[in-house]
């Protein structure tokens, strides 16, 4: 790779032990990519210093305390040795976390790992990286501009800042955000560059998508049709609001890796078809029609098979205050079932608000619960003794059975609502 | 003398290893996808449930899925289950930080298609400096053995 002056001088200890360890991991990432250069990014979202008793055991095994610099140099930085890691300088925030910072009894956290929790939200911190703790930093006062060079991690917020706003980021990991964070610098690669914001196939929609439902269907299709590439679509799609877009592009990461996309009319750097695919043909065309969305809704639907329903989960991602205002009235005064858990997660910024509205006291008292920092697959939290869950949500219903061994239903945040309150799934194929 | 089918391609961690392939035609998914405690895929519909990747020369498509790959990966890694080395088609930042983190041999853009050439059980070694993979095939490793 080619290093400027100051990258030399990071690389080679000019600015500190920390950094030095930074740039070297930096380096190694953008060789193993092929990348030729960096380019300079203040804006970082990531999880930093975070830990779990897995790495607390295995470093104190070693002889080391499971401090902020030992899980950030030996970890995050893949350091052989512990360096003081110094407050960040870049604009940085912390993605989501383990565990609701006050409601970590209701699930099932032990005190230990809550107080493992506490240290280390201490110390981030205290390291001047903002707590935002979500999977939607673009809810919670972190969004980017088109054209900004970011580098962050959570595959949802990276296919919501590529193809909605404009941003340019790569689908970071830990160890290159944490990097990144000390250093400014990320590898001049993939969806930094112009070249590599072209799509690659066409997607025909020839059925209405128009719910948030629908998106979820139709990402998760997309994904598993182009896999990591950038899908282009055309068709019979109403103009989507911002749920509909993170439903859609976190499905499309999970079933795929898509960390990109074009919607021909509406994505800003699709403006017409042409303009989308650039100096690139068409690799191959897909078909959305009503024999792609039944199979798409039976594939996200093969582990449910139980319709009574134990446990309901909104927030994936993390609910926005007009996700939670729209539980609230289809609520209407209706009561959990005593058979049922409702959990609804979003970010502490969300929260605030929904606190103000009243609405987490109206959800509280039908039975349900407001959460924060994480979800259920995050967390690998669900209430004791979960048999079947319903979700709304296409990438928490990929996730949650594999991690947890439950049933799961996908449906409409309607439909959810409704086994919330009846303990049974009455969700139908659209 | 078992023949050896030579594949050169590019250098994405160097180092060299060499052990039982495990080949698989679908991407892998990090976070969600592998347990890192032992290694084994548990992604729902994946052809590879249930088996680990261990010290195996993981030969795959690529990677997808959440961003958390690296760190279930480097995760592996740190539980002793990493794969001793890794062949892969399909260049991300997932896959790419994934290897570097691990620290074992791994190549991409190999001149032949290897999930087309290497069947699971073959007897891999990836030079991950050369970016050369040499490959001997099972049945004649029973043979010449």
């Amino acid at each position: 790779m080619q290093l400027t002056d100051h990258e030399k001088s990071m690389r080679d200890g000019g600015e500190g032990h920390a950094k030095q360890k930074a740039m070297e991991l930096l380096v190694r990432y953008g060789e193993a990519l092929g990348a030729e250069r960096f380019v300079d990014t203040n804006n970082v979202a990531g999880v930093p210093g975070s830990t779990n008793a897995f790495l607390a055991n295995y470093f104190k095994e070693r002889g080391f305390d499971a401090s902020y610099d030992v899980i950030y140099s030996l970890f995050d930085l893949d350091s052989d040795e512990v360096v003081e890691v110094p407050r960040t300088q870049v604009y940085s925030c912390h993605l989501q976390g383990g565990m609701d910072p006050v409601e970590w009894e209701t699930m099932g956290m032990s005190a230990e790992a809550h107080e493992r929790f506490m240290t280390s939200e201490d110390a981030i911190a205290g390291h001047g990286i903002q707590l935002l703790k979500t999977c939607t930093p673009y809810l919670a006062g972190n969004v980017p501009v088109k054209g900004e060079h970011c580098a962050w991690m959570e595959s949802s917020a990276v296919v919501f800042c590529n193809s909605v706003i404009g941003g340019r980021t790569n689908t970071e990991g830990r160890e290159s955000t944490s990097a990144a964070m000390l250093t400014g610098k990320i590898p001049d690669w993939g969806f930094h560059r112009d070249e590599c914001r072209y799509g690659d196939y066409r997607m025909d929609v020839e059925v209405p998508v128009d719910t948030v439902m629908d998106w979820g269907m139709l990402g998760y299709f997309v994904g598993d049709a182009v896999e990591e590439n950038i899908p282009v679509l055309t068709g019979k799609m109403s103009q989507p609001n911002l749920i509909r877009h993170k439903h859609f592009g976190a499905a499309a990461a999970s079933s795929g890796g898509v960390e990109m996309y074009h919607i021909v009319g509406i994505t800003p750097e699709a403006p017409t078809l042409e303009a989308a695919f650039g100096p690139r043909a068409p690799r191959e065309r897909f078909v959305y029609d009503a024999a792609a969305r039944r199979k798409v809704y039976d594939a996200i639907n093969a582990v449910g098979s139980d319709p009574n329903v134990d446990f309901v989960m909104l927030g994936c991602p993390h609910y926005s205050i007009e996700q939670i205002w729209e539980v609230v009235k289809l609520l209407d005064g209706r009561k959990v079932s005593e058979n049922c858990r409702l959990w609804i997660f979003t970010s502490r910024a969300v929260k605030a608000v929904a606190d103000r509205n009243g609405y987490t006291k109206t959800i509280r008292e039908a039975g349900g619960i407001v959460l924060t920092d994480t979800c259920s697959s995050i967390s690998q939290s669900i209430p004791k003794g979960t048999r079947v869950a319903a979700l709304d949500s296409a990438k928490q219903a990929h996730y949650l059975p594999a991690f947890m061994n439950i049933e799961a239903w996908f449906g409409s945040t309607a439909d959810c609502v409704n086994a919330a309150c009846t303990g049974r799934w009455e969700g139908e194929a659209p | 003398m078992s023949e050896v089918i030579t594949l050169k391609g590019r250098k994405v961690v160097g180092g060299v290893a060499e052990g039982e392939a495990l080949v698989t035609s679908e991407t892998i998914s990090g976070w969600g996808g592998v347990n890192p405690m032992d290694g084994t895929i548990i992604e729902t519909r994946h052809e590879l449930r249930g088996v680990s990747f261990a010290d195996k020369v993981l030969v795959f498509p690529g990677a997808k899925g959440s961003s958390g790959w690296s760190s279930i990966f480097h995760i592996a890694r740190l539980a002793g289950k990493a794969p001793r080395a890794m062949i892969f088609n399909e260049m991300t930042g997932k896959a790419a930080l994934g290897a570097v983190v691990m620290r074992i041999p791994t190549v991409t853009d190999l001149d032949r298609d290897p999930l087309e050439i290497v069947e699971t059980g073959d007897w891999v070694k990836v030079d991950g400096d050369a970016g050369v993979v040499e490959i001997r095939k099972s049945a004649e490793q029973r043979k010449a053995s």
